[in-house]
C-alpha cells in the first residue's frame, strides 16, 4: 500500500478535561494554521479516524466510551494523549471518581505534557503520531504479506 | 454504434479520475476562499488508497454489498448517459442507486447515520421533480429523450429550456450534499450527526461511496453540459466552460451559506422548480 502518510484523520474526544487542552487542539485545526494542507481532516467519526487525540484523564462514567471509540477504530491507529491530565491524570489524579490518565483504559503511542499543552507542543505529537502511523501501516502491510505466504504454503501442502 | 461503446468506455476509465480531480479542485478552492493553502489537488486519491489499506470493520454485512451495488448503478446510470441511452432511464437508474444508498446507512444501529438515511430521503422528494422536469424539458426542446438525439439537435437546448437549466443547477446543491443543503452528511465535524449517511462507513466501504460520488458528480456534470451541447462541434467546448462555471458557483454557494432546516429545503426547492422550470413549461407547451 506505501504511503499512507498524506491523509491522517483526526478523532478528537474530550476526556474529563477542563477545556483547555481541547481549545488549543482545535486552535491547531482551524483554518489559520491550515491543517488540511497536510491532509489532516478533524473527523468527528470513529470508524473514519487514524489518531486518536485524547484530553483530561479517564473517569468512571467515560472509560467505557473512550474505549469503545477505540475499539470502533480500524488498524492502523495512533493514540495520542494531550495535556498532563490525559498523560497521568494531572491535578485531578487523587480524586475519587478519576482512574488516572488514558493509559489507564486503552494503549498510548504518544505523550504530549503540558498544562494547557502548547499547540507547538500538539503539532510536535501529531507529526510524531503521523511517522508512528506509517510505520504501523508499514508493519501491517509485512504481517499481511507473511499470512499470505503461510496460506499459500498450507495450499501447497494440501495437494 | 462505435461511438456508444467509446462513450461507455471513456467513462469507466476516466470517469474516477476526473471526478477525483474535480474533488480535489473543490477541496483546493474552498480553502483559497478561506484564505489558506489547502490540501493537493490529488487529496481524495490519497484519501481513498489510504482507506482501502486500512483494517475492514464490518457493522453490518449487508453493508459493503449495498454500497458496491450503488456504485455498480451509479456506473451503470453514467455509461447509459455517456452511451448515449435515455436520459428519464438514466435518472430512474440513480434513483435506485440513492436508494440503496439509504438502505446501507438503515441497516446500521448508528442513530446518526439512520438520520442521515432519512433526510436523504426527504432530499431525494425535494429534487426529484426537478429532475423529470428537466428531462421533460429536453424532451419538449429537442423531440427526443435519447442523448444520441439531443447532442444532433440544430440548437443547443438551453435556448429553449433556461428555466429548466436553473432549477436543475438549483437542486444539484441538493444532489451534491452541499451547504446549505447538507442536510444528510455534513461534510463539516462537530455537527449534530456526525457525518450522517456515513458515519458507520469505515476503510473499504468508505473508499467505494466516494469512488461512487466520483461516478455520480460527473455523470451529473455532464448532465449539465447536455445543455449546451449541439451539433456545432464548438458547442462542447461552450459545455465544459458551463460545467466549469456550475461547479464554481456550487462550490461558492457551499462557502457563503449555513445549513437549513429540511422545511425551508423543500419549500424552496419545490418553490424555484415549480414556479421558474413551471413557466418554462407552460411556455414551452403553448408554443408547440
Amino acid at each position: 500500500m506505501g504511503n499512507v502518510k498524506r491523509s491522517p484523520w483526526l478523532l478528537h474526544y474530550d476526556g474529563s478535561s477542563c477545556n483547555g487542552c481541547d481549545i488549543e487542539v482545535l486552535a491547531c485545526l482551524t483554518p489559520v494554521y491550515d491543517a488540511e494542507r497536510f491532509g489532516i481532516i478533524n473527523t468527528g467519526d470513529p470508524m473514519q479516524a487514524d489518531i486518536f487525540l485524547i484530553t483530561g484523564g479517564i473517569n468512571k462514567a467515560n472509560q467505557a466510551v473512550v474505549k469503545q471509540l477505540y475499539d470502533q477504530m480500524p488498524r492502523p491507529k495512533v493514540v495520542v494523549a494531550v495535556g498532563v491530565c490525559a498523560c497521568t491524570g494531572g491535578v485531578f489524579k487523587e480524586c475519587y471518581n478519576i482512574i488516572g490518565g488514558a493509559d489507564t483504559t486503552i494503549p498510548v503511542d504518544i505523550y504530549v505534557p503540558g498544562c494547557a499543552a502548547r499547540p507547538q507542543a500538539i503539532i510536535d505529537g501529531i507529526v510524531k503520531a503521523i511517522d508512528l502511523w506509517q510505520a504501523k501501516a508499514d508493519k501491517m502491510e509485512n504481517v499481511q504479506k507473511e499470512l499470505n505466504k503461510l496460506d499459500k504454503l498450507e495450499e501447497k501442502e494440501k495437494k | 454504434m462505435t461511438y456508444r461503446i467509446f462513450g461507455i468506455l471513456a467513462f469507466l476509465i476516466f470517469a474516477p479520475l476526473l471526478g477525483g480531480l474535480l474533488s480535489g479542485l473543490d477541496r483546493k478552492i474552498s480553502a483559497r476562499m478561506q484564505g489558506r493553502i489547502g490540501p493537493s489537488i490529488l487529496q481524495p486519491f490519497y484519501d481513498v488508497r489510504k482507506l482501502l489499506s486500512k483494517q475492514f470493520i464490518i457493522v453490518n454485512p449487508a453493508q459493503i454489498f449495498l454500497v458496491i451495488s450503488f456504485l455498480a448503478t451509479v456506473i451503470v446510470t453514467g455509461g447509459m448517459f455517456f452511451g448515449g441511452s435515455d436520459i428519464l432511464l438514466c435518472f430512474f437508474l440513480l434513483s435506485t442507486g440513492a436508494t440503496f444508498l439509504i438502505f446501507a446507512a438503515c441497516i446500521t444501529n448508528s442513530p446518526y447515520s439512520n438520520l442521515g438515511a432519512s433526510r436523504e430521503l426527504l432530499q431525494m422528494m425535494c429534487y426529484e421533480p426537478a429532475v423529470l422536469l428537466a428531462c421533460i424539458g429536453f424532451y419538449l426542446a429537442t423531440g427526443s429523450f435519447n442523448v444520441s438525439d439531443i447532442i444532433q439537435a440544430d440548437l443547443p437546448a438551453i435556448i429553449k429550456t433556461p428555466g429548466f437549466f436553473v432549477a436543475f443547477v438549483f437542486i444539484l446543491t441538493i444532489k451534491l450534499r452541499k451547504s446549505p443543503f447538507d442536510l444528510s452528511t455534513s461534510h463539516h465535524p462537530h455537527q449534530e450527526l456526525v457525518k450522517g449517511i456515513t458515519t458507520d462507513m469505515g476503510a473499504k466501504t468508505l473508499a467505494l461511496y466516494e469512488i461512487a460520488e466520483w461516478y455520480e458528480h460527473v455523470f451529473l456534470m455532464g448532465f449539465v453540459g447536455l445543455f449546451f451541447v449541439c451539433k456545432n462541434p464548438w458547442s462542447y467546448v461552450v459545455a465544459v466552460v458551463a460545467i466549469l462555471a456550475t461547479y464554481f458557483l456550487e462550490i461558492l454557494i457551499d462557502n457563503t451559506s449555513a445549513r437549513v432546516k429540511w422545511l425551508t429545503m423543500f419549500k424552496l426547492a419545490w418553490g424555484v422548480t415549480l414556479l421558474i422550470a413551471g413557466v418554462n413549461l407552460i411556455i414551452l407547451m403553448v408554443l408547440a
